[in-house]
């Protein structure tokens, strides 16, 4: 079948490919050497071989963070390792699956695969225009084998009914004579197994090319969009964006999208897992430039299909509302903040930086404790995730942002080498504590800073009401969202499907050979052989045997 | 009494059926060395038939037998008489086997969900779809041989689920509410008990090879029961045939689980550290499937890399689970 040498089934080898073959190398010449090594690439062998390195070749990138998967890990990896993790990274340990030698080894595998299938797919097209082969002489050598006499008829018109229940059956027939006066059919079937165990491979490389290409095609960005505040898909108006190398953002779909309202619900009766989310829904109203709108739901498991893109939701917290005055009462400073969840009951923590209006630049290192809750140690921690007591907490420091040169600075943390902390740890001064609704001044006279109560209806609970007042509302949610374009996931689809369908049809589809002769005895009773080799694995070639002997008996009338 | 608990008492009536199944059939096996015994004792004293009733030493020359039969060359050396035990063995372990599936399927009522969606859950489904698919394979061909190691395996896991792995029923959270939860879960669970069949299938047939190299003296035979069971050769084709069910079904998984990292995640494939291990899985067997297309590798060395790949696939399930940070965080635990 033209498999590789080295192929079970594929007859005694016709060369030495092996070692005393070595000897004789000088020999070979250039191109020969050259044959040489690529009959050993594409031999059963290596494919073998690279397979097992590649699954070895694969384990490191699960030991050691990943810069692709959890760029976080490998930083926090450095700090824990200083001495070896260096080293791991000069021999890309952190970007394993897109290493020199993690590449090699796949890029070899692929190649001998294409080597292994371009020839076997010529030898196939021809396989299937051929015609079965020439009955064997002796049929009870093979491994399946059975016979019958039959007392009466002539062996002409027995092989001509096994003939048409042989093409009833599926297989390719041709009729053949022996040498000794019988007439016989010989029969195949099951080239499809062929047929699947190449469009297997095929599709194996039909996905490592779309996947290649793909990666480079589309783009990911991901935009944290707090409740109102509407998202339009251009590049500035993203968090951050990575374009796949062919990709031209100027080609981004034009559309908004509103976050309307963040819905979560919380599990309230089973004690087990009280407090714990259990769904969240991002509505959102989409817009098009033609004015047309549409109101949309995103949720976990449940992206937005649309305009070419796919929007998830990946994450979701609180965007505290904070509104920084300076001494006149004038607003130097308003912003929803969005701030990082870090824990189950949404204890958040989120940064403020107020760069221009007042004297000196003020930062805030900020915790939002949605259900406050006062341990011994006077410290807050959040007892549920909803919104029953919120606090918010705020060290404030003054000095330079050290944003003035432009360099980015993650919203996300602040720089205080170059600042003095003015309220809570060391100074003696407690931090700012604020509830929706309330004020403070904050210290030196620099000014007061409001915790806005996102809820309109809410008025600004009185001081001796708090723990009564209904904080429902009272700080608006964000939502993260990925947005992604990948105009090749269909076709990694349609391989998978093709893999799994190749796959199925060359392990379970048997490739057999069989045949019927009938030879006329002296005595007038005619012998019928039956017999049958599988090519490949086929546990169930004798009962096919047998079952056509039956079926043939009964077709030619035999007592049943 | 609710139906949690009414599924952790099946679970723990199911756990006693199965060990009492397990001494079963290792009952079974030591008469099987005891018959074994007793033919290589007749063939010492030249009477072979009378030594055992019912014990009959086969492949004794080549038959030439006409139609319609024909002479099993794989046939165990010595045929395995018909035994009360086993029989118990079997009983016991359908009975075990309900039991379980009750405890699994109150878990899920319980639940309102498909009972797989923690370490726990997975844990109880995954072992009750070996017994099941152990159970339907007997149907077809004759492998109560295994019945100790089905029943051991079954149990040991269990064990291990209901004592380190339970939780509480809670509902799920948002990123396991989908379709593909359930298919792709059960469709690895699936996957992951016809390898289990097919790695004890493996074991047996490197041991049994070792013993047919050995040559056929069953004086000096070690395990005698090894003597009633198939040959290296029809075991490898058992392995081989459960192997690739097991593939294929992997397959499934590898998809049906990009397709829903594409939903989820946004992403149909990361390298998350669950990812990983699953496609090694894979690599695994396909490298299994080549062996045995490949000269030189057909045998032994197959068994060795079918071995590997289970190997793999309980340390997919235990240690990464439970130790290799990922997105894949539904232990449960
Ligand atoms: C990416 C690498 C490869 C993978 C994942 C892979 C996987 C598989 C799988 C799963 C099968 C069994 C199903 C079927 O027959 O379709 C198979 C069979 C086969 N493969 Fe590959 N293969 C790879 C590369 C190769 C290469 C490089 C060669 C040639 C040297 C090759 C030659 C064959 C042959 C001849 C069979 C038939 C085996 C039989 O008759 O049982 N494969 N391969």
């Amino acid at each position: 079948m033209s498999r590789p040498s080295d192929y079970v089934d594929a007859g005694a080898p016709q060369r030495a490919d092996g070692p005393s073959n070595d000897i004789m190398q000088p020999k070979l010449g250039f191109v020969g050497t050259l044959r040489f090594i690529w009959r050993q690439l594409t031999s059963m062998r290596t494919a073998l071989l690279l397979l097992l390195l590649l699954a070895i070749a694969a384990v490191p990138g699960s030991l050691v963070p990943q810069r692709s998967s959890d760029p976080n890990g490998v930083i926090q990896y450095f700090t824990d390792n200083p001495d070896l993790a260096p080293i791991l990274d000069n021999i890309q340990m952190f970007d394993v699956y897109g290493s020199v030698w993690f590449s090699s080894i796949y890029l070899l595998l692929f190649v001998s695969l294409i080597g292994c299938v371009v020839p076997r797919t010529k030898h196939h097209f021809q396989a299937m225009r051929s015609k079965p082969p020439r009955t064997p002489a002796r049929l009870e050598r093979l491994a399946a084998h059975t016979d019958v006499t039959l007392e009466g008829g002539d062996a002409g018109a027995a092989i001509e009914s096994a003939h048409t229940l042989l093409k009833k059956s599926g297989y390719r027939t041709e009729l053949y004579q022996g040498k000794n006066g019988d007439v016989s059919v010989s029969a195949e079937r099951g080239y499809l197994r062929e047929t699947g165990n190449l469009v297997f491979h095929s599709a194996l490389v039909g996905m490592l090319v779309t996947v290649a290409v793909g990666g480079g095609l589309g783009y990911a960005g991901q935009r944290v969009v707090v409740e109102g505040q509407t998202f339009v898909n251009t590049l500035l108006d993203y968090n951050s964006f990575n374009p796949g190398r062919f990709y031209n953002p100027d080609d981004l779909a034009p559309y908004a999208l509103t976050l309307d309202k963040f819905d979560v619900t919380y599990e309230k009766e089973n004690l087990d897992a009280y407090g714990q989310p259990i769904d969240f829904t991002a509505n959102v109203t989409t817009r098009l430039p033609n004015g047309d709108t549409e109101e949309r739901a995103v949720k976990v498991n449940d992206p937005l299909r649309f305009e070419g893109t796919d929007v998830y939701l990946l994450g979701n917290g609180y965007a505290p509302k904070i509104t920084v005055r300076d001494p006149d009462g004038t607003i130097v400073w308003t912003d929803s903040v969005p701030f990082l969840p870090q824990d189950g009951n949404l204890t958040s923590l989120g940064v403020i930086k107020v760069p221009d209006g007042l004297e000196e630049q003020l930062g805030m290192i900020g915790f939002l404790y949605p259900t406050a809750y006062e341990l011994e140690t006077g410290a807050y921690t959040s007892t549920y995730p909803d919104l029953v007591f919120p606090v918010l907490t705020l060290n404030v420091y003054s000095g330079d942002l050290g944003i003035n040169d432009g360099a980015p600075k993650s919203v996300y943390s602040l720089d205080i080498d170059d600042m003095t902390q003015l309220t809570g740890g060391k100074t003696g001064v407690d931090s700012i504590e604020l509830m929706p609704g309330q004020s403070q001044d904050l210290p030196g006279g620099r000014g007061t800073i409001t915790f806005e109560n996102a809820n309109p209806d809410a008025a600004a609970p009185a001081e001796d009401a708090v723990t009564t007042a209904d904080f429902a509302g009272s700080v608006a949610r964000f939502a993260s969202f990925d947005v992604h374009r990948d105009p090749t996931q269909g076709w990694v689809l349609t391989f998978a499907i093709l893999i799994l369908g190749g796959l199925l049809t060359s392990l379970f589809v048997p490739r057999r050979r069989v045949w019927i002769k009938a030879t006329d005895n002296a005595d007038g009773t005619v012998r019928v052989e039956y017999a049958g080799l599988a090519r490949g694995e086929d546990p169930g070639l004798g009962e096919a045997v047998d079952a056509l002997a039956y079926r043939h008996g009964t077709a030619l009338g035999l007592p049943r | 009494m609710d139906l949690n608990q009414l599924s952790v008492l099946s679970l723990w009536s199911a756990m006693a059926m199965y060990a009492l199944a397990f001494i079963a059939f290792s009952l079974d096996l030591a008469r099987r060395s005891a018959d074994v015994t007793a033919v290589a004792d007749g063939m010492a004293s030249g009477n072979a038939a009378s030594a055992a009733a019912g014990a009959v030493a086969a492949r004794t020359g080549d038959s030439s037998v006409a139609t319609l039969t024909r002479p099993d060359v794989d046939a165990p050396q010595v045929e395995a008489r018909r035994s009360p035990v086993l029989r118990v063995a079997l009983a016991l372990t359908v009975l075990a086997f309900l039991l379980h599936l009750t405890s699994v399927i109150t878990r899920g009522v319980a639940a309102e969900r498909v009972p797989w969606a923690n370490m726990y859950e997975f844990g109880l489904t995954g072992t009750v779809l070996i017994t099941a698919v152990y159970l339907v394979v007997l149907l077809r061909i004759d492998l109560r041989f295994l019945g100790t190691f089905i029943t051991g395996l079954v149990l040991v896991l269990l064990g291990i689920a209901a004592v380190n792995f339970y939780v509480e029923v809670v509902p799920l959270p948002p990123a396991l509410q989908s379709a593909w939860l359930i298919i792709h879960v059960f469709v690895a669970s699936a996957a992951t008990a016809f390898f289990a069949l097919g790695f004890a299938l493996s074991v047996l047939q490197l041991v049994q090879h070792r013993r047919q190299s050995g040559g056929a003296d069953l004086k000096t035979l070690k395990l005698k029961f090894l003597a009633t069971l198939p040959t290296a050769q029809r075991l490898e084709n058992l392995a081989y045939r459960t192997n690739i069910v097991g593939f294929i079904l992997w397959t499934f998984t590898l998809i049906a689980g990009a397709i829903w990292a594409e939903r989820a995640w946004g992403r149909y494939w990361g390298w998350d550290t669950k990812e990983v291990w699953t496609f090694i899985i894979w690599v695994i067997y396909a490298g299994y499937i080549h062996a045995r297309a490949t000269r030189g590798w057909r045998g032994s060395r197959s068994a060795w890399l079918a071995i590997i790949g289970f190997a793999a696939v309980m340390f997919n399930f235990s240690v990464v689970n439970l130790f290799f940070k990922g997105l894949h965080a539904y232990s449960g635990l």
